[in-house]
């Protein structure tokens, strides 16, 4: 096939967005840790990290002081801290896998958010499209497959570091993992059932569809309260935070699977478990919350244009970051589960929930298309 | 110490229990015997009695006889009526009559302990924080034991001089002085020096000097080691270091032949001070000032801590490979030393015998003062005999070291600390022979000695010695050598090992024991070293009566033969 | 014999089963926490208010005539737990105008902070009130000999502090006055 000038601009288009993506999704993750480390010390009565500051910046009256007692700069300074810290290979690690676990750790987590829409752009003509990478159809089935592909990195760094912490770590890790994508799957098949009613035209299995099936229209979490409760909660034994952080239980496991792990492979796994919890909570804001779209029953009040772009992004990212904010909260509320309960919430409690929950929209759906069919 | 067995046994009612005692002893001893401590502080058990501290008061009596009839009065119940001293008596001054009574913990002996010791107290300083005594001292003792434990004294306490000096090695503080006059009765009676007494009454009495003398006789440090309290300090030991700091190994005197047995104090590898410890059968509880100062040799600047072969620092291996070298040529000769222990004579003699080396030994003769310093300043010479390296009395220089050295029948010589130079030999008849030496001090016959050994001193190793009246006296190390330097015994089994064919001279101390008193012969049958660790072990020596030894009549010796005595 | 009573737990309701309940309360409790108060120390430009009895760095202190109160007595070297402390006696000579009648003083004194443990028993032993543990609490150095401090830099630390006994005074004014020999 020959470039033509058209192809070859889009394929300079997604290249730029895809950069721009990384990058924001990387500052988000990396100003997760930061709003981690803030929001744990407001809620342990402490003040947090207030002592970095870029050369000069303190002098600015105000601001500088400011954004010094805020830790702005605490990120850049915790990348530079791994980056120049001494590369520590122990020498039982079996190398390959040992240096390739991070990696696979972190591409899944970035992968996903390819197939993540964020926005929505107005065209002059009138259209509109989704601001996306790559609108897939089956986008939610991408991102269920993908993301759990992440638990290969944490498993190959406990297999690989050849040391019993890392190596319990990473099979805990691997069985919560396929305890809570069963529960997860099921709580999204009532969404589909509901979001592709016979007649809508909308795919079910695009996140763009999702999220268009409420504009000007109920919140999911508010049709679909129980899926959207066991999507949360699945949602947080996958991305490995805190009231199910078993891989990585400091108070069992010293450090869990990356116990052997220092500098920048250590930052890279950090990075990818923020980049899970960001991605995480834009796939939640997107299925459940409505998107980019900011209140339920109501049109968007901006108008068609890229102001309203902008605006819409702006929504967006607004509640990704209170989801965010909620995981953290969360973390520094709940005490860490026993594996067992983990393992015991998992099967015997959110899968017949799931299930349960599946049997009812079945049947919801499909008495409340009945009218549909007799008509 | 007095043994029950020693003399006749009377019965003695101590504190209401019947008890044996030895006819003889007096009521302190008495007490002692049955695990009753009577307080004292002029009392010593070496000393007459003087009594005039009156701690050792305590209740007395005996049972009561009808004067017409001489029947014993009885209670009644029926039990023997005591007729009990109406007043305290001094335990020091009271010998046990059969039958008396004793009472040493009564209400009335408590409360005059109490009373001395608050008199004793009134002028005493509170000097506790800077006193050499604190931690061994009587009057802290009794004053926690038997004290009030609170002051009831307003006035201003007596100022007295701090820091006389009483002699070259004695201070006295006056204020601290209880006046019990040990001091003055051990100067009058075993030092045989009487330099010493009170001026002034009441409590500006005062010990002092006669006019125009000093307390300076080789005993003076005696009076400090008597004094219960810190009024006679050793000047060497002053402000030194606190006694508690301080780790005590039993040791010998290396000073003379009397073996006066010591204690060695030190603190992490430094020795402080040296004080006698009590053997009644050999130095009671004294010993000369000059063997106290021994402890300095183990510092001092001449000390050899680098082995050397050729004027060069090598180290140990390569010295001893150097001696093993030179001496396994030719005809060797082995010049012992009286200093070294038992054992380390017998490995020099077993090396003697395997190498087939002539033996040579000097003495080291001085004057008697018939009391602890003999006149044969080595501590060893008998072990000489015991161990078989010598066979005749030693003479006072190494002539037949000289006569064979210009005979020129020597190639080697292993010289064990001797000074060879002093010792009559010429240093150009030494004519390049290779000198080993084993010492612990520079002398002039190191400095020309091709291999220099350095060895320990008797505080950094443990041995025995046989002192004038053939006791045998175990030494313990109570210091540790300088680095890297290895026991004399440790050296000569080495050297003995490796030249002598077919030899396994183990160097602990146990496996020489037991080679030493293999022999059916041997005067050291049926004893090990660890024998000597409960006490002195008296040895036969009567094989060398005739010998000319040449130490006078002193302190618990008596010469074997009064001509032997006057020969030297 | 205690007799031994079996309490029966309340049965959970559904509600509490569910555990949401409680979670909701934990966050609120944290939510709340975040603006409350906040009671870090921002430790090099705010310093801790001291309690009267703070154990601080041991020092060496002088009597209000400039006089070192310490005689060399070594009961704090023998107490010492950790065994930091290390004493050289030295005596004070005869000539010298104040101190005629206290004969003893340290010749060194080191106290080692590597190994000193803070415990005050120095303070506690001390027969003449010299050593006292102030309130200096950030010591520090580069190297290991920086952190043994000696005499000097012990009465440096130490300063002055009032002193009730007047000891050597006392004993000065029965000289003069009292029962002379």
């Amino acid at each position: 096939m020959m470039l033509d000038a058209e192809t070859l601009q889009l394929v300079g288009m997604k290249f730029l967005f895809a950069l721009l993506m990384v990058g924001a999704v990387m500052t988000m993750a990396g100003y997760s840790v930061l709003a981690e480390r803030k929001v744990s010390a407001w809620m342990q009565g402490r003040v947090g990290p207030n002592r970095t500051v870029l050369p000069y910046v303190q002098y600015i009256p105000i601001l500088g002081p400011f954004l010094r007692g805020l830790g702005i700069f605490q990120p850049l300074a915790d990348g530079l801290k791994f980056l120049f810290k001494e590369e520590i290979v122990p020498g039982h690690v079996n190398k390959l896998y040992y240096y390739m676990a991070p990696l696979v750790a972190l591409v899944p987590a970035l992968t996903t958010m390819t197939v993540l829409p964020f926005g929505e752009f107005f065209h002059d003509n009138g259209e509109s499209f989704p601001l996306i990478l790559a609108d897939l159809e089956v986008g939610i089935l991408f991102i269920l497959a993908v993301s759990s592909l992440g638990v290969y990195g944490i498993v190959l760094a406990g297999w690989s570091s050849n040391s019993k912490y890392p190596f319990l770590g990473g099979i805990r890790s691997s069985a919560q993992m396929i305890s809570y994508e069963l529960a997860m799957g099921l709580s999204l098949l009532p969404v589909f059932l509901w979001v592709s009613e016979p007649g809508s035209g909308l795919s079910a299995l695009s996140l763009t569809g999702i999220v268009a099936s409420q504009a000007e229209s109920t919140w999911l979490i508010i049709v679909q309260p129980v899926s959207a409760l066991i999507f949360l909660i699945a949602l947080f034994a996958e991305t490995n935070r805190l009231p199910f952080d078993m891989p990585e239980s400091e108070t069992d496991l010293v450090g869990g699977f990356h116990t052997e792990y220092g500098s920048f492979k250590f930052g890279i796994f950090f990075v990818a478990e923020y980049a899970h919890i960001v991605v995480g909570s834009a796939i939640f804001t997107a299925i459940f919350l409505g998107g980019w779209h900011v209140f339920p029953w109501v049109a968007d009040p901006w108008p068609e244009n890229w102001l309203g772009s902008l605006l819409g992004v702006g929504c967006f990212l607004t509640k990704t970051v209170l989801l965010i904010f909620f995981f953290i909260w969360i973390r520094w509320t709940l005490p860490r589960f026993r594996y067992d309960q983990v393992m015991h919430l998992g099967w015997v409690r959110l899968l017949p929930l799931a299930l349960v929950n599946l049997v009812f929209y079945v049947i919801l759906v499909s008495w409340l298309d009945q009218p549909v069919a007799t008509n | 110490m007095i043994s029950k067995k020693q003399k006749e046994a009377v019965t003695i009612n101590l504190d209401g229990k019947e008890v044996e005692v030895p006819a003889g002893v007096n009521l302190i001893e008495a007490a002692a015997l049955h695990g009753k401590e009577i307080p004292h502080y002029c009392y010593h058990p070496q000393l007459s009695v003087a009594g005039n501290c009156r701690m050792c008061l305590v209740e007395m009596g005996t049972p009561m006889r009808d004067r017409g009839s001489g029947e014993p009065i009885l209670e009644e119940d029926g039990s023997p009526k005591i007729g009990w001293v109406p007043k305290p008596v001094i335990g020091c001054a009271t010998d046990v009559i059969p039958g008396m009574h004793v009472k040493t913990d009564s209400e009335t002996v408590l409360d005059c302990r109490e009373s001395i010791m608050e008199f004793l107290l009134v002028n005493h300083p509170l000097d506790c924080p800077i006193c050499d005594q604190a931690g061994e001292c009587r009057l802290q003792e009794f004053a926690t034991d038997y004290g009030r434990g609170y002051s009831r004294y307003e006035e201003r306490k007596n100022v007295k001089p701090k820091r006389t000096r009483l002699g070259p090695r004695v201070t006295l503080d006056d204020e601290r002085c209880i006046l019990c006059s040990r001091c003055i009765r051990f100067c009058q009676e075993v030092a045989d020096d009487d330099v010493l007494g009170f001026v002034d009454r009441g409590s500006f009495s005062t010990l002092t000097c006669f006019p125009g003398r000093e307390l300076s006789n080789n005993y003076s440090l005696n009076t400090v080691d008597l004094c219960p309290v810190g009024a006679l300090t050793s000047s060497d030991f002053r402000f030194k270091m606190r006694v508690w700091f301080l780790k005590e190994t039993p040791s010998i005197c290396p000073e003379s032949s009397a073996g006066c047995n010591t204690l060695v104090s030190s603190r992490e590898g430094e020795i402080y001070r040296i004080t006698p410890r009590r053997n009644d059968l050999v130095n009671d509880s004294w010993m000369p000032d000059s063997g106290r100062s021994l402890y300095k040799e183990v510092r001092s600047e001449d000390r050899l801590t680098k082995p050397r072969t050729d004027g060069q620092d090598c180290s140990l291996e390569d010295a001893i490979g150097a001696a093993v070298a030179a001496l396994s040529v030719g005809q060797v000769g082995i010049v012992g030393s009286c200093r070294s222990s038992l054992e380390e004579q017998f490995l020099a003699n077993q090396l003697a015998k395997g190498i087939k080396a002539q033996k040579f030994l000097r003495g080291h003769f001085g004057d008697d003062d018939g009391i602890l310093l003999s006149s044969d300043r080595t501590p060893n010479l008998r072990g000489t005999l015991l161990s078989g390296f010598a066979s005749a009395y030693p003479k006072d220089n190494l002539s037949s070291l000289a006569l064979a050295l210009k005979k020129g029948n020597l190639d080697a010589l292993v010289v064990m600390g001797e000074d060879l130079f002093e010792s009559k030999v010429d240093a150009d008849s030494i004519n390049g022979i290779p000198i080993i030496f084993l010492g612990t001090h520079e002398n002039a016959t190191s400095q020309l000695a091709k291999v220099v050994l350095p060895t320990l001193t008797s505080f950094e190793k443990s041995g025995s010695f046989v002192n004038r009246n053939f006791f045998l006296q175990a030494f313990r190390q109570s210091v540790p050598g300088p680095a890297g330097l290895l026991p004399d015994i440790q050296l000569l089994s080495r050297l003995l090992n490796e030249l002598v064919e077919e030899s396994f001279q183990g160097s602990d101390l146990d496996e020489i024991w037991e080679d030493m008193a293999r022999p059916a012969s041997s005067p050291l049958k049926s004893l090990c070293f660890s024998d000597l660790k409960k006490g002195c072990v008296q040895l036969d020596g009567s094989k060398w009566a005739s010998l000319p030894f040449v130490e006078k009549k002193a302190l618990h010796y008596k010469p074997a033969s009064p001509k032997a005595a006057k020969s030297s | 014999m205690a007799k031994t009573v079996v309490l029966e737990r309340k049965p959970l309701s559904l509600s509490e089963r569910t555990y949401l309940p409680q979670i909701l309360t934990g966050l609120k409790t944290t939510f709340t926490n975040m603006f409350k108060e906040k009671v870090t120390l921002q430790y090099p430009e705010e310093k801790p208010v001291l309690p009267p009895n703070y154990r601080g760095v041991p020092t060496l202190v002088k009597d209000p005539n400039g006089r070192e109160k310490c005689v060399s007595c070594q009961l704090c070297e023998f107490v010492c737990p950790p065994k930091a402390i290390r004493i050289t006696p030295g005596s004070v000579p005869e000539d010298h105008e104040d101190r005629e009648h206290v004969e003893k003083a340290p010749q060194e004194f080191e106290i080692n902070m590597l190994r000193c443990i803070y415990c005050g028993y120095c303070e506690e032993v001390c027969p003449e009130e010299a050593i006292f543990l102030q309130n200096e609490y950030s010591f520090s150095g580069y190297t290991r000999d920086e952190m043994i401090n000696d005499k000097a830099k012990l009465y440096e630390l130490g300063g002055t502090l009032p002193d009730d006994h007047y000891k050597w005074d006392k004993k000065k004014e029965a000289e003069e006055k009292g029962n002379p020999h």
